[in-house]
């Protein structure tokens, strides 16, 4: 199909196929074309089998899509895995150095043999540079098949290898040789699979989520991030340090304007991160579930000593050490309620790399202003691949929120006990002061005990309680600062529901419109914070049936949405999707049609129902 | 518990170079065990603070979980204090110190807080040096949960119940020493005279400095067998030197017999003079400190003192090339890169 077709790369890790791939991507996202690349990688860093995945979409849509309509393969480990991955009149490109094996043929396939690893051998004499432009022959033979323009592909040369100019000319002579080999031995274009320039991505931005999180984090004023490496949140630390190198050294001293601690281990990454904000600095740190399980305790003494917490859990597969490389949303509920005792904690749920951005300077207001930690709940997929995003927008004219703290005249004025858990305001958030302020004024004591409204450790039942109190007020107030749901419609227009978040977005939207091509309309709205504020109880109550969209085997969104909304649990409907692959249209598509309509009509698009009345609804 | 405290001040108690009293450098009453060697501790921490004339409000005391954690409530009341997590005060205090470098930060910890479920925050801080006061209150006993044996308990010693410890003891000194800690003392809670100068010579310390204190546990430890009652530390201590501790700018009045002292110039101008006791040692030698706590092990004394210093040493902002201004006063306009700036990123991922 013209600009809608899906590709797949089957590479070994540490060969260099990365930045080949994200060449690609990039050169058919340049032609205006909306392109949704995503990595499916090994827990490993050399020698196993890897994957890039290219959905072009004509349409936008940049949710993942099921089969592979042409498979590049120069890998032959996974060879045949990917071969049986390749739908019915799709093609094969792989490295034909070495004869295919018979028995890999499937008849209802295209093999396009081109001997890479033969050519490079022939043309370059530094073994490392054989391996690497090998990748650059299939990317030429795909500028040919597939009607890349070369003048994009060699701008982006142009700009990743500036100033290296043997490195230009090395890459363009192995892409021109992949090209001139594809036109002689093939019909190029392919008939089925091609791009064709457009103007559909207009001002948008090819960006990771987790170097979106770490520039958020720049600019929302971080200057302390303390972090412990694990995957997939390691980038976003790495972006950090990256954008503070560039933008928060001092021009005249040199010094920097931010201090990075890679910590011993999560427990000690979120207590430095804790110190730091309790004594003023805005820090955070960037983790994964395995971290979060681990900062727990942590989470719990700053909710309890209410102390700003910045955190990103960038999720992979659990439980355990699950899936480090694949995706899934499954620590909401660890998160949602970190820590042993009665536990509330915020959470935002960003879902493109330009909400990444902004969200940190959300994150670190909230804290602040709510003096509470709070959680950007991310994952795999948001944040190591190179999603499509809008720009990256930052309000200017808005100064950061440092909440309610009191500084050194207004403590000097006041004439009553200074009270750092009292309610003054009736909003549950009390004020605080940071070390050194007064010399004799504002001074207390921090801890995860129990203490009255003037810090003071106390054991007292009716204290202890009023405290606890006072969290559920101010949790009620959090409602009124987390930022609202987005809703896909201006009025209701259907019995039915659907309710999503993060990165389950783009394939929701896909499917919503996929089913109202079939008849059946849903309402949407993307939740992107908890606690729900208002409009998400509304969303449910107006609503016969909800659909709730999400990346995890409980349904853990779900309970979240019984447990503090109060819904009944008979009017939701659960779409789970828990293999570590993003959710696809497709399977959003089929589960609510099975729902709604029955699972009696395959393929779906035969059969267009009617907007089904409740007898048909099947539970 | 020590229950009463008298209200009562000498009209002319003397004051310090900031014209307070030691009354200013006072917490709470304290609610531990009447006899505890640690109140004596904190005392000896008011009375350091109190001599070397630190503005209270600039100090940040830390500490983790157990009776040692509980006493920076009991001194230094107008400073700003965190009773953190168990064992994990060293990360808090880490966190607080990039935050303002400017701030005098004292650690209080116990033997069960460092040794055994902080270990690694203990050990980890030291090697990144970094700048406070890390005072372990060492009883080698859990008092908060009944008198347990803690990490640091010696071999053999025999607790409260009757029981003797199967277990090698934990030698923080020893351990500090190792990782390359840059001041490392021991001290005894008893012994004030040696304790107060180590304390005023560790805040003047500009990188980890641990004072290691054995400060007996009147309730569950200080029974006969224990190696960490009152009465076997008096037995057994050997001292080093004899420690004083003269301040920046201030005039040295006393005499100090050539040939027995070792002059040690701190970073800050600040001297400290230890009147040697031991003519084989030489505290600015790592293998010299090494060599002579070992030698005190073996022969079954506790050595005390100034054991280890590196007086000319880089701490954590240094190391890290942090800005001189303390980080939570940067202003949004420092820190926010702004709209130009992002217009090219913009630009750069197209």
């Amino acid at each position: 199909m013209l600009n809608d077709f899906v590709i797949r790369f089957a590479n070994v890790n540490g060969t260099g196929s990365a930045s080949a791939n994200d060449m690609f991507a990039k050169a058919i996202f340049r032609m205006g074309i909306p392109v949704s690349p995503k990595n499916i990688f090994p827990s490993n860093i050399q020698g196993l089998p890897t994957w890039y995945e290219v959905r072009v979409s004509e349409k936008g849509y940049l949710g993942r899509r099921e089969g592979v309509d042409i498979m590049v393969s120069v890998n032959p480990q996974s060879m045949p895995k990917d071969i049986a991955n390749v739908k019915s009149g799709g093609y094969f490109i792989y490295d034909s150095t070495k004869e295919l094996y018979k028995d890999f043929i499937r008849d209802d396939i295209h093999y396009l043999g081109i001997p890479m690893m033969q050519m490079c051998m022939d043309k370059f004499a530094d073994p490392r540079q054989r391996q690497l432009l090998k990748n650059m022959i299939y990317v030429g033979a795909l500028s040919a098949l597939l009607n890349i323009e070369i003048e994009v592909l060699q701008g982006i040369i142009q700009q990743k290898f500036k100033g290296k100019e043997k490195l230009v000319t090395a890459n363009y002579e192995a892409m021109e040789m992949g090209r001139q080999f594809a036109f002689e031995h093939f019909t190029c274009p392919f008939a089925e699979f091609r791009v064709e320039r457009r103007d559909l991505v207009k001002d948008w931005i090819m960006m990771d989520g987790n170097s979106a999180c770490g520039l958020g984090a720049v600019y929302a004023g971080a200057t302390v991030l303390s972090w412990y490496p694990i995957t997939p949140s390691t980038s976003l630390a790495d972006a950090f340090g990256k954008y503070a190198k560039k933008y928060r050294i001092d021009p005249e001293t040199g010094q920097n304007n931010f201090a990075i601690v890679q910590a011993e281990d999560e427990l000690a990454a979120i207590g430095m991160v804790i110190g730091a904000n309790w004594n003023g600095a805005r820090s955070f740190t960037a983790t994964s579930g395995p971290g979060v399980s681990l900062m727990s305790e942590f989470l719990g003494l700053a909710y309890f000593a209410e102390i700003p917490t910045v955190l990103v859990d960038v999720q992979r597969g659990g439980p355990s050490t699950g899936m480090p490389t694949r995706t899934q949303q499954s620590d909401l509920l660890i998160a949602a309620y970190a820590s042993h005792g009665d536990t509330k904690q915020v959470l935002l749920f960003p879902s493109t790399p330009a909400e990444c951005f902004s969200m940190m300077g959300v994150a670190f207001d909230l804290a602040e202003r709510l003096q509470t930690p709070v959680l950007v709940m991310t994952d795999l997929d948001l944040g190591m691949n190179e999603n499509m995003s809008p720009p990256l927008k930052w309000d200017h004219s808005k100064p950061y929120d440092r909440g309610k703290v009191f500084n050194a005249e207004q403590l000097e004025q006041m004439t009553e006990r200074f009270g750092r858990y009292l309610d003054v305001d009736g909003d549950g958030i009390p004020y605080r002061t940071i070390p050194g302020t007064h010399p004799t004024k504002g001074s207390f004591f921090t801890r995860g005990t129990s203490r009255d409204e003037y810090a003071v450790y106390t054991e007292e039942g009716p204290a202890y309680v009023r405290n606890m109190d006072r969290l559920v007020k101010k949790w009620e107030t959090a409602k009124q600062y987390v930022p609202g749901p987005e809703l896909y419609q201006q009025e209701k227009q259907s019995a039915f529901g659907m309710l999503f978040f993060g990165t389950t977005t783009y394939a929701a939207n896909e499917a919503r419109d996929l089913l109202t091509e079939q008849g059946i309309t849903l309402d949407c709205m993307r939740v992107k914070a908890f606690p729900f504020s208002q409009e998400v109880q509304q969303f449910i109550d107006n609503h016969q049936r909800v659909f709730i969209v999400e990346q995890n085997r409980d349904a853990q969104f779900k309970s979240l949405i019984i447990n503090e909304l109060g819904a009944n649990p008979a009017k939701l409907t659960s779409i789970l999707n828990y293999d570590g692959f993003p959710i696809t249209a497709d399977v959003i598509r089929q589960k609510i049609f099975e729902q709604l309509v029955g699972k009696l009509k395959p393929p779906f698009a035969e059969h267009v129902p009617g907007e089904p009345s409740e007898s048909e609804v099947s539970e | 518990m020590t229950f009463v405290r008298p209200v009562f001040r000498h009209p002319e108690a003397p004051k310090n170079a900031l014209g307070y009293t030691k009354k200013f450098y006072e917490g709470a009453l304290s609610t531990l065990c009447a006899g505890c060697g640690h109140d004596s501790v904190s005392g000896a921490i008011i009375q350091a603070c109190f001599e070397m004339a630190v503005e209270p409000h600039k100090v940040a005391k830390l500490s983790g979980i157990g009776c040692s954690s509980k006493t920076p409530t009991y001194f230094l009341a107008n400073s700003h204090g965190f009773n953190s997590v168990h064992g994990r005060m060293p990360s808090v205090a880490t966190g607080a110190y990039l935050a303002n470098r400017d701030l005098m930060y004292i650690g209080v910890s116990g033997d069960g807080d460092s040794a055994s479920i902080g270990m690694g925050q203990f050990v980890h801080a030291i090697r990144r040096n970094l700048n406070i006061t890390y005072i372990i209150m060492n009883n080698g006993c859990y008092g908060l949960t009944k008198g347990q044996d803690s990490a640091t308990a010696d071999f053999g010693s025999i607790n409260k119940s009757g029981a003797a410890n199967l277990y090698q003891a934990i030698d923080m000194v020893g351990l500090a020493l190792e990782l390359g800690a840059t001041f490392v003392a021991r001290s005894f809670s008893g012994d004030k005279d040696q304790l107060i100068p180590l304390i005023k010579a560790g805040m003047s310390h500009p990188g980890f400095a641990l004072i290691d204190v054995v400060s007996p546990c009147v309730t569950f430890n200080n029974n006969v067998g224990s190696t960490k009652s009152y009465d076997y530390t008096r037995e057994h201590i050997e001292a080093t030197a004899a420690v004083d501790f003269v301040p920046i700018m201030e005039e040295i009045t006393t005499e100090y017999a050539e040939g027995d002292t070792v002059a040690v110039q701190l970073h800050d101008g600040s001297t400290i003079h230890l009147n040697k006791l031991s003519p084989d040692f030489n505290p600015r030698d790592r293998h010299s400190a090494v060599n002579k706590l070992y030698h005190a092990k073996a022969s079954g004394e506790i050595l005390t003192g100034l054991i280890f210093i590196e007086p000319e040493t880089r701490d954590l902002h240094s190391l890290l090339n942090t800005t001189t201004q303390p980080l939570n006063t940067l202003e949004k306009g420092v820190l926010c890169p702004g709209q130009q700036a992002l217009d090219s990123i913009n630009a750069a991922l197209r």
